[in-house]
């Protein structure tokens, strides 16, 4: 591949700066406000969210819990609660329709970090360096479970980011820069999207909690594709554009479905022709049928997709 | 996982059968590492305690999700989260009772906070907390035993005469005063710190401790005799054996 392209350049050109960065702004607010929401309790006296990503309540009632985490504790020999039961079957329910790596891209607050390396990365034009197959995050699930059943601890609770960099952030609490900084350095200098697409078993617990989930990212209009490659470039699941992109002629159906997508939507800011947009997996019935009212797209992304369509 | 990754030559079916050998031994690797310092960072450091009705240390690291709900539920500053830089399993709750002890909620509201039971519900009464023990240990700094009368630990004991008692022996230095001695009684005691913050000496005389560093335990064969005895009706439990002349101090005996 070229060096000579930067992603987003074409873009930016013919959307506009905030056009082609829409998604990036609206994934850093939510980012932000899910760390924002949990320290109301504290900081406004009103918990609209309290306790951390491995449990947590909204308001006071609704209880919420991460399943990796309540598996841990089933593994390791604890029956829990009925509240955290609940909690995680809540927590299924919303990722198992939403898109269970949109946890990922929209919630989790390391993902700050492996974005920041992964530009990085690409800007410094380094090597990719470590490349695990990504099907290493799933054994790391495996292991975290039959780890938790042996030594009877939630064992990844120790050196989970994610958790630790939340709590941290929430409780402020000891060394959270130190985790950021090691899942940084880890994804500039040792293996490139190595984190989060090849080993956090968190993200791969979503990924399966998602297999059917109805958001999906969609490529309508993947016929006006001119071949630049920038949303690859920029996928942190790169795998998951080209089968669909380049699937018309094998009829796949213009729907990126691998649950390892995370719905974070740089595929549709960086493409300068509208290809991509954020909709559901419903497939229209009629397969000639190209025309707008074919795809259900929340939040007004519809529009901008068929904006330019020939 | 769509089926486009299926493999379909021989040489991609190679390839996929690398990949996944690949994973798993990346991933195994990475557990040992991570088993290794699971192991290392399951003691708890003494200071630590947890929170009224936790499981026992052993459960409550299978049991506690490390939410940290108890901790935002705890009106006092008394219950903290453990980051990574601490002797405790980062995430869990603890207090030190000696910077703030747990100040002993008639409502338990940590407890009701904890979505996992690691807390147990069953702890209705926070009287039945065993936090730990409140143990005397030092006796040659303890003002009360020097034979002044402190007390303080005494009388901040919210279970003032039950957990904590003031025994009256003889100061056999001086020859002519009484020492009040504190005495921590284990089956009332709930650990909330209390006494151990209110010491009023550099170094407190008296700390809370982990139930199982402080208590001992009897032999299991083990029967103390004025038991049995009370339990028979006054008799002895093995009639008619043979009392032996009492040995007195500096009679001999020895070899
Ligand atoms: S893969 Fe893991 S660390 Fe990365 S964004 Fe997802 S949950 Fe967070
Ligand atoms: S009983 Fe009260 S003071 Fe003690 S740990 Fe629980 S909430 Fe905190
Ligand atoms: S509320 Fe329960 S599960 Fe959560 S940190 Fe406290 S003890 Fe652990």
């Amino acid at each position: 591949m070229s060096r000579a392209r930067v992603p987003g350049v074409e873009a930016t050109a013919t959307k506009g700066w905030l056009r082609a960065h829409r998604f990036l702004v609206l994934r850093r607010l939510s980012q932000l406000l899910v760390v924002a929401l949990f320290m109301t309790a504290p900081l406004l006296g009103v918990a609209v969210l309290d306790g951390s990503l491995a449990a947590s309540r909204i308001l006071g009632v609704v209880p919420l819990s991460d399943p990796l985490v309540l598996a841990q504790t089933l593994a390791a020999g604890h029956w829990p609660a009925s509240t955290a039961l609940v909690g995680a079957a809540i927590v299924l329910g919303f990722y198992a329709l939403l898109g269970g790596r949109a946890y990922c891209a929209w919630v989790c607050p390391v993902n700050v970090a492996t974005d920041a390396a992964a530009w990085l990365h690409a800007r410094l034009g380094l090597p990719p360096g470590w490349q695990p197959p990504r099907a290493t995050r799933r054994w790391l699930v495996v292991v975290a479970l039959v780890l938790s059943a042996l030594t009877g601890t939630v064992v990844w609770e120790l050196v989970n980011p994610v958790t630790l960099v939340h709590r941290g952030l929430v409780f402020g609490i000891g060394l959270t820069w130190a985790v950021v900084a090691a899942v940084f350095l880890f994804d500039l200098l040792v293996s490139r999207h190595g984190w989060c697409g090849r080993l956090c078993p968190v993200g791969a617990t979503y990924a399966a909690v998602g297999q059917r989930a109805l958001v999906r990212i969609r490529a309508d209009a993947r016929a006006a594709c001119d071949d630049c490659l920038d949303c690859v470039a920029v996928c942190p699941e790169p795998q998951v554009i080209m089968p669909v992109l380049k699937g018309e002629a094998r009829g796949v159906p213009p729907v990126i479905v691998d649950a390892d997508c995370t719905a974070c939507g740089r595929c549709v800011d960086v493409c300068a022709k509208h290809v991509f947009h954020l909709g559901t997996r419903l497939v229209p019935r009629a397969p000639a049928d190209r025309t707008r009212a074919a795809n259900t797209v929340p939040r007004g992304t519809h529009r901008d997709a068929g904006g330019i369509r020939p | 996982m769509s089926t486009d990754r299926r493999p379909r030559s021989a040489a991609s079916r190679r390839r996929f059968l690398g990949d996944v050998a690949r994973g798993a031994g990346a991933a195994v690797l990475l557990g040992a590492g991570l088993g290794l310092h699971a192991r290392r960072s399951a003691a708890l450091a003494p200071t630590a305690l947890r929170p009224p009705g936790a499981l026992a240390e052993e459960a409550f690291q299978a049991a506690c999700l490390r939410c940290g709900l108890c901790v935002r539920d705890c009106p006092y500053p008394t219950l903290r989260l453990a980051g990574l830089d601490e002797d405790v399993t980062p995430g869990t709750p603890y207090f030190v009772a000696r910077s703030a002890p747990c100040e002993m909620c008639d409502d338990l509201p940590c407890v009701a906070a904890c979505p996992s039971g690691a807390l147990s519900p069953s702890l209705t009464d926070v009287n039945d907390a065993r936090m730990g023990v409140a143990v005397l240990v030092d006796q040659e700094t303890c003002l009360n035993f020097l034979g002044l009368r402190c007390d303080v630990c005494h009388r901040v004991c919210p279970l003032i005469d039950e957990a904590i008692t003031l025994e009256r022996t003889h100061n056999t230095r001086t020859g002519k005063h009484a020492r009040f001695l504190p005495t921590v009684h284990a089956d009332a005691c709930t650990g909330c710190g209390k006494c151990e913050q209110a010491c009023v000496l550099e170094e407190a005389a008296i700390k809370v401790l982990p139930r199982s560093l402080a208590k001992g335990e009897l032999g299991r064969h083990y029967r103390l005799g004025w038991e049995e005895k009370a339990r028979n009706q006054g008799e002895a439990l093995v009639p008619g054996i043979m009392d032996l002349p009492d040995r007195m101090p500096g009679s001999g005996g020895g070899s």
